[in-house]
């Protein structure tokens, strides 16, 4: 498979969110904005990458016995340097997204491809394989967040839409508003699909 | 056999040992920063509340004791005191209303030697957004400035008091009229400590 192939197939084809319905919980809990979406996603996407480049340069090394608490030894350490940085230089991310930068370490997503990808290739095809999948997570996580705050309190990433008048549907901003703006994209996303 | 299995244990020592070297420098590296965030984080809640200042009230400090907690410890009170050309022209404390929607809510006061509020800022709550978080905007804040345990009736107006509700909200409201009240308390309670000249601890 091409590089280009390996980078694209994680945006659209095997999207995490979309096509695999990986990754939920932080997806669903997070979303309530498109910039805790753009956060959420740039954190793990960093840990992604870091951490199938890491096991792809160990993969030799590990003995299949142990490869899973290995694996979770590393994404649990990237994931606590990316805690560490954020709270020392984006304190209100850090504060916005809380429990759920430590809880990336449990995000399937990310063990999901060191197991099935890293774990087998080599170091630059498992980099842009953690790109790729770690920008459609992103992306994901920023059009939900987007449509969650669009509805739910008129504004997107802070700038105001429909002027004062507009009444928030706050429902679109509770946990249940994840599900239903979750379930909508993704009949339309199949819509789009089955319409090919 | 027993080779294999000291191969499993030393790859695993190694990959812990070198994660656990790598997260002692990237915590130096960000230990500072993030002390300085949080100092900021108090300094800029301390500013919202307090009068205007000119020393910094971040290490101008009484502490004291206010009953125990449910394990028995004492419950430490800090009150940052602001003083403006050396005179104390007021002091912040935080008080917890444990009674909230969800959870704590934690609340920065700002008292004037008068006894008076000078203003309330939320510092962490979890209340419903669109219905209890309304008590972090600063129309309700507001109603709180200039308010004293004498010239105010301290309980929503569902209750007979003077302050707001909002629809569908009462329960956050009335944790945070509360808290702030037992605080106004405590003040007058040991408001000659408080003010104390020296003190500083």
């Amino acid at each position: 498979m091409s590089l280009v192939k390996t980078f694209t197939k994680g945006i659209w084809k095997e999207n995490a969110v979309f096509k695999l319905l990986l990754g939920m919980c932080p997806l669903l809990a997070v979303t309530t904005s498109a910039e805790n979406g753009l956060g959420m996603g740039a954190a793990s996407t960093f840990v992604l990458v870091c951490s199938n480049i890491v096991v792809a340069i160990l993969r030799k090394l590990i003995p299949s016995k142990v490869r899973i608490p290995a694996f979770i030894i590393i994404i649990a350490t990237f994931v606590t340097i990316v805690q560490l940085c954020m709270e020392a230089w984006v304190y209100g991310l850090y504060q916005s997204l809380g429990i759920f930068i430590p809880l990336i370490v449990v995000n399937c997503l990310i063990l999901g491809r060191a197991e099935a990808f890293a774990s087998k290739r080599p170091i630059i095809d498992s980099a842009v394989d953690g790109l790729g999948m770690g920008l459609g997570f992103t992306l994901a996580l920023f059009i939900l967040g987007a449509v969650r705050e669009i509805f739910g309190s008129g504004q997107l990433l802070g700038i105001s839409l429909f002027g004062a008048g507009y009444q928030p549907m706050l429902l679109m901003i509770l946990p249940p508003g994840a599900f239903i703006s979750l379930g909508l994209l993704l009949a339309l996303m199949n819509k789009v699909e089955a319409g090919r | 056999m027993l080779k294999d299995m000291a191969r499993l244990l030393i790859t695993l020592t190694i990959i812990a040992a070198s994660a656990g070297f790598l997260l002692s420098q990237v915590e130096q590296a960000t230990r500072e920063p993030i002390k300085e965030q949080r100092r900021l984080q108090m300094v800029k809640a301390l500013s919202a509340v307090l009068p205007e200042f000119d020393n910094s009230p971040d290490t101008d400090i009484v502490s004291l004791q206010n009953g125990v907690n449910k394990k028995g410890e004492p419950v430490q009170v800090a009150f940052y005191r602001a003083r403006k050309e050396g005179e104390i022209v007021g002091a912040a404390f935080k008080v917890i209303a444990p009674d909230g929607y969800t959870g704590n809510i934690e609340v920065m006061i700002g008292v004037r030697p008068d006894e008076m509020v000078n203003a309330i800022e939320i510092l962490t709550h979890a209340e419903t957004p669109g219905l209890g978080d309304k008590i972090t905007f600063s129309s309700w804040k507001d109603l709180f400035k200039n308010k004293g345990l004498d010239n105010a009736d301290w309980r929503v107006k569902k209750d007979g008091g003077e302050f707001d509700q909002f629809s569908g909200a009462t329960i956050s409201p009335r944790a945070v009229v509360g808290a702030v009240k037992k605080g106004l308390e405590f003040f007058r309670e040991n408001k000659a400590k408080i003010l104390a000249e020296g003190g500083q601890s």
